[in-house]
């Protein structure tokens, strides 16, 4: 017979927290081909469940000292444009942001150090615009679209990490204003993007 | 036709360019040149460096990485290099070995980091092979657990370079002009230079490593030599290298203003 703790009547004992704990971190990760809506739906009800059975979902460190979940899959946004050179785009009126993808960052490894341009600079569909290192490399990030630079990240210089945390929000690039508005055409939306990741990678 | 001659029509052709002793702010340039104008694979392999030279990555402060005041002293150059990775001291007891590459020329090769790094410890597996406990640790090349090669790599679009300086034999006073970097390896456990890193001469001749990594490359690429002077670096393909030699000026400011 379990043991149950008065106050938290579905707490089991620790095999089941166990079990109960790898099921939600699992669900709780992003899944491929899913959006962000729907991986957000999903978080939150594994952490909703996990609260209501007395279990954290944030950390259980004590439990799998070495254990880590690794994320198989990597994010995609509804709303955005992507292009084969695993950059993003939202276009917002006459302002485009830029950034690099979850699947970018994640097999680009930790980044140390972003170069990003000048504003004032005019970069061209496919062209680089600046650069990302990750340790050992560096390597460039190319504009989905034509025009000028008309912001550049600061917060970057001194946490370059959020390109890792955070790709598509406080890690965003650049921002152009677009000089080319078919630019945007010929680039993918979430889902053909998405097919294009897992392609690439069956590929390999 | 031999089996070995029908093999090679299949695989894709890498210029193959041998230097000795050429400067190494001259290898970068033609490297950075070769990755950004060229659409050939190329494999550069120079023996040793002429003089003692400092190499940062493409982020490097010298601040942080190296002993100012020695370097100022004793004038010794200082190259901030168009790829990532930490900070070297080259001279005449270095070997580089090159490669650059275009993103499909080695079937199942994504252009990332890691598989690229991979791709490069089979490649030097092969070389080493029935030599020492070879190994890539982390993104270094190792002797049982000492370090021998560093590695560097930049991706563009559509092409890649890893390149790789490689322990020959170094001298331990050239070893005070490097501090100890903050970002470390986990494999390296706080070690200081002498006890991190070994000699490469202490496990094979200096020729028989270039013949391996010729006959090596020769299983992915069908190697054809060139000779250095025959690559256009004239002014019409002039190209605004990243890779720089710091000024005295420049190292005396960042000292200054400690």
């Amino acid at each position: 017979m379990p043991t149950i703790h008065p106050t938290h009547p579905f707490r089991t004992d620790q095999a089941n927290i166990e079990r109960l704990t790898s099921l939600l971190l699992y669900l709780g990760q992003p899944k491929r081909g899913s959006t962000e809506k729907d991986n957000m739906a999903l978080r939150l009800w594994a952490s909703s469940t996990a609260n209501a059975l007395g279990v954290s979902c944030a950390s259980k460190a004590h439990l799998f000292p070495s254990f880590s979940l690794s994320r198989c899959f990597s994010t995609v946004l509804d709303g955005l444009k992507y292009a084969t050179s695993h950059e993003w785009v939202k276009h917002e009126g006459s302002v485009a942001t830029i950034g690099i993808t979850d699947h970018a960052q994640d097999h680009l490894g930790e980044v140390v150090f972003v170069e990003l341009p000048e504003p004032g600079v005019s970069v061209s569909k496919g062209g680089s615009f600046g650069a990302v290192e990750s340790v050992k490399a560096t390597s460039d990030v190319n504009s989905p679209i034509s025009g000028e630079v008309i912001e550049v990240n600061s917060k970057l210089s001194e946490s370059p990490g959020l390109i890792n945390s955070s790709p598509y929000e406080e890690g965003w690039m650049v921002k152009l204003k677009p000089s080319s508005p078919s630019d945007l055409e010929s680039l993918m939306g979430p889902k053909d993007y998405t097919k294009f990741c897992e392609e690439e990678d069956a590929a390999h | 036709m031999t089996t070995s001659q029908a093999r090679k029509i299949g695989l894709p052709l890498m210029n193959l360019v041998r230097l000795k002793g050429a400067p190494i702010l001259q290898q970068l340039h033609l490297e950075e040149q070769l990755l950004r104008t060229s659409s050939d694979n190329w494999c550069i392999i120079n023996d040793g460096t002429n003089s003692p030279t400092i190499v940062m990555g493409i982020s490097g402060k010298p601040a942080e990485l190296i002993e100012l005041e020695l370097v100022l002293q004793n004038r010794v150059p200082v190259i901030r290099r168009f790829t990532g990775g930490g900070t070297v001291i080259v001279d005449r007891g270095t070997l580089f070995v090159t490669f650059i590459c275009n993103k499909d020329a080695i079937p199942g090769l994504q252009p990332y980091p890691s598989p690229i790094m991979s791709w490069s410890r089979l490649l030097y597996k092969e070389v080493f092979r029935g030599i020492g406990d070879f190994d890539l640790r982390e993104n270094d090349y190792v002797f049982d657990n000492r370090k021998f090669g560093g590695n560097a790599q930049s991706i563009t679009k559509n092409r890649w370079i890893h390149h790789t300086s490689f322990l020959w034999d170094y001298d331990v006073k050239n070893m005070a002009y490097l501090k100890l970097p903050t970002r470390a390896p986990e494999y390296r456990s706080a070690r200081g230079h002498e006890e991190f890193i070994c000699r490469m001469k202490d496990y094979l001749p200096r020729s028989a490593f270039i013949e391996n990594t010729i006959k090596a490359v020769g299983t992915y690429f069908s190697s054809r030599s060139i000779q250095s002077e025959a690559i256009d670096t004239s002014p019409d393909t002039a190209f605004p290298h990243s890779t720089k030699l710091l000024t005295k000026q420049e190292l005396e400011a960042v000292f200054s203003s400690r």
